[in-house]
């Protein structure tokens, strides 16, 4: 793309100072792998099918009424989609985790924790771009900032408290090994009125976590302008070349 | 030489037949085939009569009341003269010291044979005073007469999980009695307990002389093995997701799930919906009214009962888990809503900014 071209489209001429000759040049960069991303779009399906069908579980809406019960069965229906989803998101879950002693750096375990100094750095930048909005443009993180990472990492354990509830809710109703594995939790917590309470209050945790997670990655798109929303659809993002000066 | 439970039935005026009806009664509560009838015959024609003492904390006597209320009257009959109640404060004409010596003899003479049926939870705030009988408080006197004891049976949610005396917050620091006594105790929860489920609890003690098989709260397996829900008659409305959604609505009078009453079937384990209640007649939801999860630790705090969700510890009395969600949903939008406002204020700005920034590294000398 040349100076010009996006000198006389985007803005008036008297706001930009004068353009060089050889503009800022990017590199492409694999960030995202394959895994990772089937990972989250598997992950961002069942969240949202979870999401809905367990609040329908909640509270289940008044809709396709009939006379009698041997006629629908859209309620069991609901729940079979609650349970299927649970056991994909979990096996996923798990394949991530495994995936995290894997990938390329981006992508791995130690990216969820703020051990280094440069990420605890990073943290202020983010803290900087995102809360005080006084760093409003330029390059902060290629693959998770410090921050999104490490409250990925609260996220994860969110996904094991949701996963331990919800499979010591389903123990009474299956035969099958995993869930069986959680009985004890119902106990522990004090009867499954208690479980039942708190599995649903994790619901709206991950309610406000998408919405956030969906807008912040809008937002670093658009002040870091290097393809954040792409990258989780094609895996690359851009880098800035090192410059000489 | 105490009598056997036959010399004692027949002392009693029971006849030959009485006895060998009983006796086949009482093989099938125990879960034995009625063959065993003539087995279970011959064993009590030799039996000693077994020691009950039936103990009384804190309670309202409702387990007592549904105990004598059992389905098979010759079984509950049998069974309070079959067994030798040396001790019950409620329903024993001894009183004051005569009372306790009977509690004492039974002890003294029958240690390691004797059963204790406990109803009622145990205080233990303020050094146990909130009850005490002769003088004594209910936990030294449970733990005296647990001790040598054969069997320990928790009558009804007071004594398995605390109950109405142990919701918050626990005045008289209101305790379950497997958590004071150092034996297994087979729990027998419920507001009162199904009068069949104990009846068939002590009848198993009697024939087999031996603790049920338990789940890993407590609880007969046989009885509390499966939630109120899964054995409902009104499931197949659940599942196909028809709904009462009043008390006084056409779903009502059709008999639709109670779920949205708040219904705690789902959650609750018990017997109701097998053995109903009252000889088999009904059962709360049969009648039309959500369960409650009376046999359930801690019922009283998850309410309230008519609504599906409990309300949430410390969020006032309406507030659950879905209506603070639903605040911090909001918040959260609001919240975003706002960065995106700001960030959109700014954005001639940034856009300059980042022209500026990347576009005029002008070589010197141009």
């Amino acid at each position: 793309m040349t100076a010009s071209r996006i000198n006389a489209r985007t803005a008036p001429a008297a706001v930009f100072p004068p353009l060089a000759e050889h503009p800022v040049e990017y590199r492409r960069v694999y960030v995202w792998e394959l895994p990772v991303r089937v990972y989250h779009w598997i992950n961002a399906v069942t969240l949202v099918l979870l999401c809905i069908s367990g609040y329908i579980i909640g509270a289940p809406i008044r809709a396709f009424y009939a006379a009698e019960a041997y006629q629908q069965y859209w309620f069991g229906w609901v729940r079979f989609i609650h349970f299927v989803c649970a056991f994909v998101y979990v096996f996923n879950f798990a394949a991530r985790i495994y995936w995290g002693f894997n990938s390329n750096k981006y992508a791995r375990w130690n990216a969820f924790f703020p051990l280094t100094r440069a990420q605890r750095q990073e943290m202020v930048d983010v803290f900087k771009a995102d809360v005080l909005q006084t760093k409003l443009h330029g390059p902060i993180s290629t693959g998770h900032n410090a921050v999104a990472g490490f409250v990925y990492f609260f996220t994860f354990l969110a996904f094991v408290a949701q996963t331990i509830t919800g499979f010591a809710l389903y123990s009474s109703m299956s035969n099958s090994w995993l869930p069986r594995m959680f009985t004890w939790i119902v106990p522990l917590m004090g009867g499954e009125a208690s479980v039942r309470s708190w599995h649903h209050l994790l619901l709206w945790f991950f309610v406000s976590f998408i919405i956030i997670h969906i807008y912040l990655a809008f937002y670093h798109d658009y002040i870091e302008g290097r393809g954040t929303i792409s990258s989780i659809v094609g895996g690359w993002k851009f880098e800035r070349e090192k410059q000489d000066d | 030489m105490a009598l056997s439970i036959w010399q004692s039935m027949q002392q009693k005026g029971y006849s030959r037949r009485d006895f060998l009806q009983f006796c086949t009664a009482a093989a099938v509560m125990a879960g034995l085939d009625r063959s065993a009838g003539a087995q279970v015959a011959s064993v009590f024609e030799k039996k000693e009569k077994p020691a009950v003492v039936w103990m009384h904390f804190q309670e309202c006597t409702c387990c007592s009341e549904s105990f004598i209320r059992a389905s098979h009257p010759i079984v509950v009959d049998a069974l309070l003269d079959v067994m030798s109640l040396n001790y019950t404060e409620t329903l024993m004409a001894a009183s004051g010291f005569q009372a306790e010596k009977s509690l004492n003899d039974t002890i003294q003479n029958n240690k390691g044979k004797y059963i204790v049926l406990v109803e009622g939870a145990v205080p233990t705030g303020a050094d146990g005073v909130y009850c005490m009988i002769g003088g004594k408080t209910a936990e030294s006197i449970l733990q005296t007469v647990a001790k040598d004891a054969a069997a320990v049976v928790a009558w009804g949610s007071c004594a398995s999980n605390g109950c109405v005396q142990a919701a918050k917050p626990n005045p008289t620091g209101a305790t379950p009695i497997h958590k004071l006594i150092n034996k297994p105790v087979i729990n027998v929860p419920g507001c009162p307990p199904i009068a069949d489920v104990m009846m068939a609890v002590v009848t198993h003690l009697l024939v087999l002389g031996q603790i049920p098989a338990l789940d890993s709260l407590g609880r007969p397996k046989e009885f509390y093995g499966r939630r109120v829900h899964d054995t409902c008659y009104r499931r197949p409305n659940y599942d196909a997701g028809l709904f009462v959604e009043s008390f006084d609505d056409e779903n009502a009078r059709k008999g639709y799930c109670l779920y949205k009453m708040g219904c705690r079937g789902p959650v609750t384990y018990n017997a109701c919906s097998v053995t109903k209640w009252n000889e088999g007649t009904s059962y709360p939801i049969q009648s039309g009214h959500g369960c409650i999860g009376c046999s359930e630790e801690g019922f009283w705090d998850n309410g309230p009962f008519y609504q599906h969700l409990a309300s949430f510890p410390g969020f006032g009395i309406e507030s659950t888990a879905d209506t603070i969600g639903i605040d911090v949903g909001v918040a959260t939008l609001a919240g975003v809503a706002a960065h995106a406002v700001v960030t959109n204020i700014r954005k001639q700005k940034v856009i300059a900014e980042v022209h500026a920034e990347e576009h005029t590294q002008v070589p010197a000398g141009k």
